[in-house]
């Protein structure tokens, strides 16, 4: 064996020993629930389940407060999707006049884009907390989704400009010509050769939305509202550590739409990372 | 060709909405909070400076949750940069299918670490009787439970967040192919080993890279919450070991009520995200070179 072919190897076996490392919090979370209660007391530590018990996976399904986690996850459905939908339309809109139009406060109103891609959303939290109160919106759904169907996420607008201007000029003047508005130009152009944008801001905005834990825990307040991630935290509170089983259970109910996104579109989110820069 | 400016105002209608109703107006109001008193209900009574007066002199929580995510920043935000250039470079060294499927894996906590259902796992993991207490016994190394000890709760907070390494470590990786092969191979003409490649022609390249990788985790790690909330039960950890920035604003705002002085906390966090951001960009004239300063060289 030459030394080159050694070194690979042993490369090999480094990354098999860092995946090993990643992988371990989420193969334990997997087989943690589906072990008894009686063997996760105080064994925290093993992999490998000695016997499968399915039963908290039944009780992770009742949910929690009297609300079933059919609920919290239609919400969560809701919500996702809903942010998803509003980027995907608005962030696409702004980023074609940013990108592709000449206007006269283009360049003033882009940096103040830019600029609130770094505002902590602290800063605004609380007078739109009092804003949505006033107009009786709290514990409704409107304002985690209005925000992004106002395109209040700068990044995916970002995201949108960067794209649509690496897309030709000259098939927009061709457009032009042949008699085609903004509009036009924006629904049978530009939008078209933007799929691979407009996928990634549909899928970073939905895993996003489905991970936000703080803004769905300051503006929904009863149960039935709950999405999963609020719906998870009421449940820990209510039940004691002998429900551990169902507790991991319901983590990876909670897990799994994007494990499945993962799974289908691991290579369009890495690209998504790799060409954006955008935060996992 | 002339434009007619109004269907650049049509397409960036939701935009201008959004910007005016819900982050210009909603910036000016929160400013104006943090001079008030204001408890949701009542009208906002004006006290001037006495918020930042109380955070900064007689607030002892404060100063716990200031110190808390400094040393969070500090220690997780360059931790994290370190293992994803390591895996970056670990993967870049790989040939063939198998790199593609390690990136993937290795990407996967970044998207699933956010959660609360991770977190909850993550607890378990650090908490007596679990995997990490258990291990390093066996190695010899006493620790307790991480979570419920003052002392160690807020490392397996940053071990959580060090772990989502996959996103600038996908950066990394795409900043590593940029590298043109004959430069590396130059290098190792000369006499380069591999440390003096790394120190004198890889990072160099990179450096762009790694600087968007640091301010965007810098900026992001200001304002964690998630992982802490839920590994300390909401409350801030053992002894406030884990009372997070954002942690306490929630608690100020929404648990008492104090809106005016959580508008305050906001407007600091603002400044310190900003001024450590302005920092981080005038540090980068030093070390951060793009292409054409390097053709020059």
């Amino acid at each position: 064996m030459t030394a080159r072919r050694l070194r690979l190897l042993a490369t090999h076996l480094a990354a098999l020993a860092a995946l090993l490392l990643v992988l371990y919090p989420l193969l334990w979370l997997l087989t943690a629930s589906v072990r008894p209660v009686a063997e996760l007391m105080g064994r925290l530590d093993t992999l490998w389940p000695k016997v499968i018990d399915l039963s908290g996976y039944q009780q992770a399904l009742e949910g929690a407060g009297g609300v079933g986690f059919g609920t919290f996850l239609g919400n969560s459905l809701i919500v996702a999707t809903g942010t998803a939908l509003g980027n995907v339309i608005s962030c696409a809109l702004a980023g074609f006049a940013f990108a592709r139009l000449r206007f006269r406060l283009r360049a003033p109103l882009f940096a103040f884009a830019l600029l609130t891609i770094m505002l902590p959303a602290h800063v605004t939290l609380i007078p739109q907390y009092v804003l949505f109160q006033r107009t009786g919106l709290i514990d409704t759904f409107l304002p985690l989704v209005l925000p992004k169907i106002l395109a209040t996420d700068a990044f995916f607008v970002f995201l949108m400009v960067q794209f649509m201007r690496g897309i030709p000029r000259e098939l927009d003047e061709a457009a032009t010509i042949d008699g085609c508005g903004p509009f036009a130009t924006f629904r049978h152009i530009v939008l078209p050769l933007a799929r691979p944008a407009i996928v990634t801001t549909a899928l970073f905005s939905f895993i996003w939305a489905w991970n936000d834990f703080f803004s769905q825990l300051v503006y929904l307040n009863s149960a039935d509202n709950y999405t999963i991630p609020v719906g998870l935290r009421l449940f820990i509170d209510q039940t004691s550590s002998s429900a551990y089983g169902a507790m991991f259970a319901m983590s990876v109910l909670s897990l799994v739409p994007i494990l499945l996104f993962f799974l289908a579109f691991q290579r369009f989110l890495v690209q998504g990372v790799a060409t954006s820069g955008l935060k996992g | 060709m002339r434009q007619r400016a109004w269907p650049a105002y049509v397409f960036l209608l939701p935009w201008l909405l959004g910007a005016v109703t819900l982050t210009l107006l909603p910036m000016a109001a929160s400013l104006y909070l943090s001079f008030t008193d204001y408890n949701l209900f009542e009208t906002p009574r004006w006290v001037g400076l006495a918020n930042y007066v109380e955070l900064f002199t007689q607030d002892d929580r404060y100063r716990t949750a200031v110190v808390v995510t400094l040393k969070y920043v500090l220690v997780s935000v360059p931790l994290k940069l370190l293992l994803a250039f390591a895996a970056a470079l670990l993967l870049n060294s790989l040939r063939g299918r198998g790199k593609a499927f390690y990136r993937s894996a290795f990407y996967a906590p970044s998207l699933l670490g956010a959660s609360v259902g991770l977190a909850l796992a993550w607890r378990s993991l650090f908490d007596r009787g679990g995997a990490v207490p258990s291990l390093l016994g066996q190695l010899g190394i006493s620790t307790p439970s991480w979570v419920d000890d003052p002392d160690w709760a807020l490392w397996a907070v940053v071990l959580l967040s060090a772990w989502q390494f996959g996103a600038p470590m996908v950066i990394f990786l795409a900043g590593l192919q940029q590298i043109p092969p004959d430069l590396l191979d130059a290098a190792a003409v000369d006499g380069a080993g591999w440390w003096r490649r790394l120190v004198s022609v890889v990072f160099p390249v990179l450096s762009p890279v790694i600087f968007f990788n640091l301010v965007l985790e810098a900026i992001h790690a200001f304002q964690a919450f998630t992982s802490a909330f839920i590994i300390s039960s909401g409350r801030g950890g053992p002894a406030d070991a884990t009372l997070f920035y954002t942690l306490y604003l929630y608690e100020r705002g929404f648990g008492d009520f104090r809106m005016g002085y959580a508008a305050a906390m906001a407007w600091i966090l603002l400044l310190v995200i900003a001024l450590v951001t302005a920092l981080l960009f005038r540090s980068a004239r030093r070390w951060v070179f793009y292409g054409d300063d390097l053709a020059g060289r």
